[in-house]
């Protein structure tokens, strides 16, 4: 996405291993098995492709909104196709992907509950990575600048921000129990990129962990047929 | 009209002799392998003439087969046997270039019904020993990419490493894909679209009208009557080249520049810089090109619907190809938007293809798949790149490993 470009470029400024991987896309990345296929919705310039085919051998395909992002990646030689999150992931059939990856891109989504239906449809698994809203700097920026945060990972002006459906763990975790989503696997990641241990409580996670990420699965492997958008979704609730 | 702007340095004679004995290789099929046309007739004799370039390595798998747009040929990347000119790809085939023909073996054959050594309507007819003419049967881009299908038998190549081609060259690329999946290891459909629509048939239509309506053409009989229908192939090739154009690109080169004069001259004669391109594009065009020829490949663009094939379902069309996919859209295109790549993109990732889909920014409209555009090559050579990566190619020499 344009947008979803730009934020990789600022995520240049993200925690980065001494090999120079992000820690976000190595944490999405360990969630890969070795050999699959995958599609990463909202690729930017091919970065956690790269490092799935590199590092996973994965079959990836990617879906990006920019033009400058697309090309960039095809010119690497990966699959990738200029698209939108919202509108093009209705014509991919079902069971297409071992994975369908949403890294850092779900909060930039006009429907994100849409978006993760499609996600589960499309994919046996799904990952999703994003800028956790319940992190504490972000509540005392609210709390007592009384403006909207601003943080490396998040930082834009609120007039100026792709990211137009932020959430906290919490919510995400409820909005996967709508959707009827199973979380397999959950990292969080502090300001450092390091995962918080896995025998903290909950609310500790949405308190400090900057980034959450999530393996996902259908409830049932039945599969959830995705909502037609309707009239209440375009006016807003 | 001036009639200076007219003048052909060539008689219809030379162009029938191109025809049937081209500057170029040429196979030629006998009346035991006939070509199965689409309209119910088994084309024999037939002959393909074609060009190759690079070396055909010992497993037979780095053949690229490039396909002509409707008024290219064979010649894609050397000098024209006819005009003098550059071949019409030289940016992008080549040693070095994207389309690496250190690397791979490329192919480029002329269609079935042109008129640069493959059989066409300016070709001889057997059975009279003058040119078909009108007596040619009608093609389809199917007969085309059948054609050259017996090429490729020919040379002994079972599977593509690659295939590209723009404008008609891409629909021959995806009737490929379509036809023969399992002989196609990658392909870059370029500035095209899986059908003709009603806009562009209407734009062949005027063309064909008006080589018809030049009293030269002697309902297609030119070359036994001795004439020679250029006011009317020029004036279709005028039209049809404004439509490779765009208007930003047109005011760009030309804007309302006069012709080596200051004033308008109060006459019909070429004032605008525009009008002077215009008839110097038509003038060359019939020095090289074939009337009826331009009738029957436009009437083949027409008719191509490939979902048509498919119960209209264009995803059919794909259905669990093997295939890896590049296609390639530019923004000003307006004879074969965007929106066409991406109903193909949409077919091919309902189809489960491993697609990439670019569009390139420029103001140069359709004619941009032929001209300098530095991200069109460095998309091409990327993904061949990868293609070649995935086949197992070796690099060309001198590549860093």
């Amino acid at each position: 996405m344009l947008m979803r470009l730009k934020h990789d470029l600022t995520m240049a400024d993200a925690a980065r291993t001494p090999g120079g991987a992000r820690v976000d896309l190595l944490a999405v990345a360990d969630m890969v098995a070795p050999g699959a296929k995958v599609l990463d919705v909202g690729c930017g310039d091919g970065e956690l492709l790269r490092l799935l085919a590199e590092t996973r051998s994965v079959d990836g395909r990617g879906v990006e909104l920019s033009r400058e992002g697309v090309n960039e990646c095809v010119a690497k030689g990966l699959a990738v196709v200029q698209g939108d999150a919202d509108t093009d992931l209705a014509d991919y059939p079902d069971d297409a992907f071992d994975y369908v990856v949403l890294s850092q891109t779900l909060q930039a989504t006009r429907h994100p509950r849409i978006v993760l239906e499609h996600m589960l449809r499309i994919g046996r698994h799904g990952i999703v990575s994003f800028p956790n809203f319940g992190h504490w700097r972000i509540r005392l920026q609210i709390l007592f600048g009384g403006h909207m945060p601003r943080t490396d990972n998040l930082p834009y002006a609120w007039w100026d921000s792709p990211n137009i459906h932020f959430c906290t763990i919490k919510d995400f975790r409820e909005l996967c129990q709508v959707v009827g989503a199973r979380m397999e696997k959950s990292v969080a990641l502090d300001a450092w990129g390091r995962a918080l241990r896995f025998n903290t409580p909950w609310w500790t996670w949405n308190l400090l962990g900057e980034q959450g990420v999530f393996l996902l699965s259908r409830r049932g492997m039945s599969g959830t047929a995705p909502r037609q958008l309707g009239a209440a979704d375009a006016v807003g609730r | 009209m001036v009639e200076a702007e007219f003048r052909v340095t060539l008689d219809a004679t030379d162009r029938a002799r191109e025809a049937d004995n081209p500057h170029s290789l040429v196979v030629r099929f006998g009346p035991d392998k006939p070509l199965s046309l689409d309209a119910g007739i088994e084309l024999a004799p037939f002959q393909i003439g074609y060009q190759t370039y690079g070396t055909l390595n010992a497993e037979r798998s780095n053949a690229v087969l490039i396909c002509h747009a409707l008024t290219g040929d064979q010649h894609v990347a050397n000098l024209h046997p006819v005009t003098q000119k550059p071949g019409w790809w030289e940016t992008m085939v080549g040693p070095g270039r994207p389309i690496d023909t250190e690397r791979y073996f490329v192919v480029c054959p002329n269609v079935v019904g042109g008129c640069m050594g493959t059989t066409g309507p300016a070709s001889t007819n057997p059975k009279t020993g003058t040119p078909w003419g009108l007596d040619f049967p009608v093609i389809t881009i199917r007969d085309m990419v059948r054609a050259q299908a017996m090429l490729l038998d020919h040379l002994g190549i079972v599977s593509l490493f690659s295939m590209a081609g723009g404008s008609m060259g891409g629909m021959q690329v995806l009737q490929w894909c379509a036809s023969y999946p399992r002989r196609v290891f990658s392909a870059l459909p370029i500035a095209t679209s899986t059908r003709h629509s009603a806009q562009n048939i209407a734009f062949h239509e005027v063309g064909r009208q008006a080589v018809m309506a030049d009293p030269e053409w002697r309902h297609g009989r030119y070359f036994a009557e001795g004439t020679n229908p250029q006011r009317g192939l020029a004036v279709a090739r005028m039209g049809n080249h404004i439509t490779y154009l765009s208007d930003a690109a047109l005011h760009r080169k030309f804007g309302r520049r006069f012709q080596d004069r200051d004033n308008p001259t109060f006459s019909f004669d070429a004032d605008f810089q525009v009008e002077s391109y215009l008839r110097h594009q038509g003038s060359s065009f019939v020095e090289r090109f074939d009337a009826n020829s331009y009738l029957y490949l436009t009437r083949a663009m027409d008719y191509f619907d490939l979902a048509a094939d498919y119960d209209r379902v264009l995803a059919n069309a794909f259905k669990d190809t093997p295939t890896r996919f590049c296609v390639i859209s530019f923004t000003s295109d307006w004879l074969f938007p965007t929106s066409d790549s991406r109903a193909i993109v949409h077919a091919l990732n309902a189809g489960g293809a491993r697609v990439s889909f670019a569009e390139i920014v420029t103001d140069k409209g359709h004619d941009a798949f032929l001209l300098e555009e530095p991200e069109l090559f460095a998309i091409v050579r990327g993904f061949l790149e990868g293609a070649a990566k995935a086949r197992g190619l070796a690099p060309a020499r001198g590549w860093p490993c």
